[in-house]
């Protein structure tokens, strides 16, 4: 594995030190010099104009395997309480779409104790094969458990991809699955496609908080594994289908775990719904105090919409916690995202970026929220807020 | 007892920002530092040493210049820092990294009284790939339990007791053995700074113990690029999603404007 730089090709332009997130290359003497810091990323080789600078990579010197014993894509669900993770639907939608472009089965997989008559509702998701691992214990979510029945299962049936929610659960097994097989695990991911010569799945997820993105690929091993940010595909319209169903009893017993739940706490459940909203207004520093969010709500009132906020909102006491968008917050995606005196900063951006159209209420026009607003509108917020209340209640009664 | 924890150099990220004049990064003056969660997992550790008493080690890989934040983590009280280095390890992802960070482990365990007594203390994340996959494959090839995003932490005799965030509304608390591994959450507690004491000792009692491929003996391919199944294959500013429209006017012609504009995009 190295990296040159041609100095005869070279320019000294220094492009590629632009398109560097590592601080890997400066310019020496009008040269380009790759220093220590360098990832091997490549991020550095589409922007330069000369073909200047090449990366080796040493060919495989493990055993290759056969990548074509490998095929069918499947979604392994996570639950809480028997509630299923929406996730888990919305990647059925979008494994889908992968495993018709490959021509393969789509396969659900689910890991409980009581879902023997969900089954069939599972299936109106589209899926062509559900294999439910069925024992008392797993009612509740262990770790050992899942990663032990999932690899034995991987490794008998030879799936091309696995598609896993990235919620905290998803995120905890899936790693440790992959070491389990040596296969290659891209986090949450936010962009799916097929490479239809190789097959690769092409996996794309924000880096650096969502500054960059990078697509991620598995060419020498399979299977190949995501976890998949919430929020960012569609459930499938639901429809009746036949649906080959697997049930797997595993005998596992509580002397077996290497962990022990003692208690399990709900923070008091909140009818928030973020994740699924449509609509979604949402207020930050800039509307100025806890009076003035009833303005806020009320616009998210007359649109139907759900109420959010960046978490200096939330830290100030003018929101609930989990009305938060963001990093730390909630990953949401609604057809319309009104951001009213936020600034943009990137821990909020990551959270609601993947919007449709965002509408930027602010008074500063350089907020970096403009630069993913579709409308923008440089503004005091309590002078227009208010009329666009109106003016929507007007737009309303006329129809 | 032996507390590891493993620490990972990363750019200031909240500093990173796009000039969307030229469409590239703005890196001036971008720091490096340890990832934020990682200080809350040296925190911990240090907390366990107060309590317990234990030897706190810390581990990083990566090029030489993360002794910097060895050398860090050594003056808030940490008692031995490794740095695995080597441009051999250069290019890893989470499946390379996380069997090399285990090959450190093994080895410093091997002089150790009781090879069972140990935690190891992770980040939930690290900021700049955001993937929080080392910890549980790094569980895994140690072959212990893992418990990833902890908000709480307990450790009773050999017992260990804590708080995990399952969604956002639940938790559940676990119980389990030493050794086990935990990665863990900014929640959990608040960094110390350094001493002024602990910033000399850091400098002239301590040092930073660099192990390279040599010493740590690896099967070759399974670190570095060569162990990464994973490739990047590339990366890119994320596109605008549309042209911006900037409404201007009264207040009344902009709420007229953006009404008649989101009619036009089927929204209202
Ligand atoms: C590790 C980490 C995680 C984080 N996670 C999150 C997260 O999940 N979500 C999140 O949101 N933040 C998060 N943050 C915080 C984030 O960096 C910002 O501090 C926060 O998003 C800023 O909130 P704000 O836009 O409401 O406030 P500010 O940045 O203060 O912006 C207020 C804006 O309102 C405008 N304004 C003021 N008055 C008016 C007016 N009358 N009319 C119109 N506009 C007005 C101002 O021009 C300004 O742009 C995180 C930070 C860190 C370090
Ligand atoms: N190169 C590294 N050296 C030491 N620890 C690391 C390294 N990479 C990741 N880690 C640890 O693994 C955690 C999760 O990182 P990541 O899986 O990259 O998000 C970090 O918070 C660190 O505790």
């Amino acid at each position: 594995m190295s990296i040159f730089i041609d100095d005869e090709l070279c320019t000294g332009c220094g492009n590629c030190v632009e398109n560097c997130a590592f601080s890997g290359i400066e310019i020496i003497d009008n040269k380009a010099i790759i220093n220590e810091n360098c990832s091997f990323c490549g991020a550095c080789l589409d922007g330069c104009p000369v073909n200047a600078i090449l990366i080796e990579r040493e060919e495989f010197k493990i055993e290759k395997i056969d990548l074509s014993q490998y095929r069918g894509v499947w979604v392994i669900a996570e639950h809480y309480k028997n509630i299923v993770h929406p996730v888990a639907f919305q990647l059925l939608g979008k494994g889908g779409e992968l495993a018709k472009e490959l021509g393969v089965n789509l396969t659900f997989v689910i890991l409980g104790a009581d879902f023997d008559d969900r089954l069939e509702d599972f299936s109106l998701y589209g899926p062509d094969k559900i294999i439910y691992i069925k024992s008392p214990i797993l009612k509740q979510y262990y770790s050992d458990l899942y990663v032990e029945a999932l690899s034995d299962l991987i490794i008998k049936k030879k799936p091309e991809i696995i598609l896993i929610g990235a919620t905290p659960t998803g995120r905890d097994f899936a790693p440790r699955v992959a070491k389990r097989l040596n296969a290659g695990l891209t986090a949450d991911c936010t962009g799916l496609e097929i490479d239809q010569n190789t097959r690769n799945l092409l996996q794309t997820r924000p880096t650096f908080g969502g500054t960059l993105m990078a697509t991620i690929r598995t060419p020498n091993s399979r299977p190949q594994m995501a976890t998949v940010r919430p929020g960012i595909f569609q459930s499938p319209e639901r429809m009746r289908k036949k649906t080959a169903i697997r049930k797997i009893e595993y005998n596992f017993k509580e002397e077996d775990l290497v962990t022990k739940i003692i208690k399990v706490i709900d923070k008091e459940r909140s009818s928030v719904n973020l994740e699924e909203a449509e609509i979604i207004v949402a207020g930050g520093r800039g509307v100025g105090s806890k009076e003035n969010f009833e303005m806020i709500e009320e616009l998210a009132e007359v649109l139907g919409a759900e109420l959010g906020g960046s978490r200096v909102t939330v830290e100030l006491n003018w929101l609930d916690q989990d009305r938060q968008i963001g990093q730390t917050g909630k990953t949401v995606s609604p057809k319309l995202y009104i951001a009213c005196g936020i600034s943009g900063a990137i821990q909020h951006l990551v959270g609601m970026q993947n919007s449709e159209i965002i509408v930027a209420i602010n008074k500063d026009r350089k907020a970096p929220i403009f630069n993913v607003a579709h409308y923008g509108i440089v503004g005091d917020l309590h002078e227009i807020v208010p009329v666009l209340i109106e003016e929507i209640k007007k737009n309303k009664n006329k129809e | 007892m032996k507390v590891f924890v493993c620490i990972k150099q990363v750019p200031g990220v909240s500093e990173v920002r796009i000039d969307p004049k030229t469409n590239t990064l703005v890196r001036e003056g971008i720091p490096s530092i340890i990832n934020p969660y990682d200080k809350n997992a040296i925190e911990l550790a240090l907390t366990i040493k107060e309590e317990n008493g234990a030897e706190v080690i810390a581990i990083s890989m990566g090029p030489p210049q993360a002794e910097e934040i060895l050398r860090e983590a050594l003056s808030m009280g940490v008692d031995k820092a490794f740095l695995l280095t080597d441009k051999a390890f250069a290019g890893a992802d989470t499946l390379a990294t996380s069997y090399t960070l285990a090959l450190a482990i093994k080895r410093i365990l091997k002089s150790a009284k009781n090879k069972k007594d140990y935690l190891v203390i992770l980040g939930a994340q690290a900021i700049d790939g955001d993937t929080g996959q080392v910890g549980p494959e790094l569980a895994e090839e140690l072959d212990i339990p893992q418990i990833t995003y902890v908000q709480k932490f307990e450790l009773k005799e050999n017992k260990i007791i804590v708080e995990r965030i399952f969604r956002t509304e639940e938790v559940v608390i676990i119980e389990t053995q030493l050794p086990a591994l935990l990665s863990v959450l900014r929640e959990i507690n608040i960094p110390r700074f350094p001493t002024m004491s602990g910033i000399v000792d850091a400098y002239t009692k301590k040092e930073v113990i660099s192990l390279d491929a040599n010493e740590l003996k690896p099967d070759k391919r399974k670190i570095g690029l060569n162990g990464s199944m994973t490739e990047v294959w590339k990366i890119f500013i994320p596109e605008r999603k549309a042209e911006q429209i900037i409404i201007k006017g009264t207040n009344e012609e902009i709420a007229q404007e953006l009404c008649r504009n989101l009619k036009n995009d089927k929204i209202l």
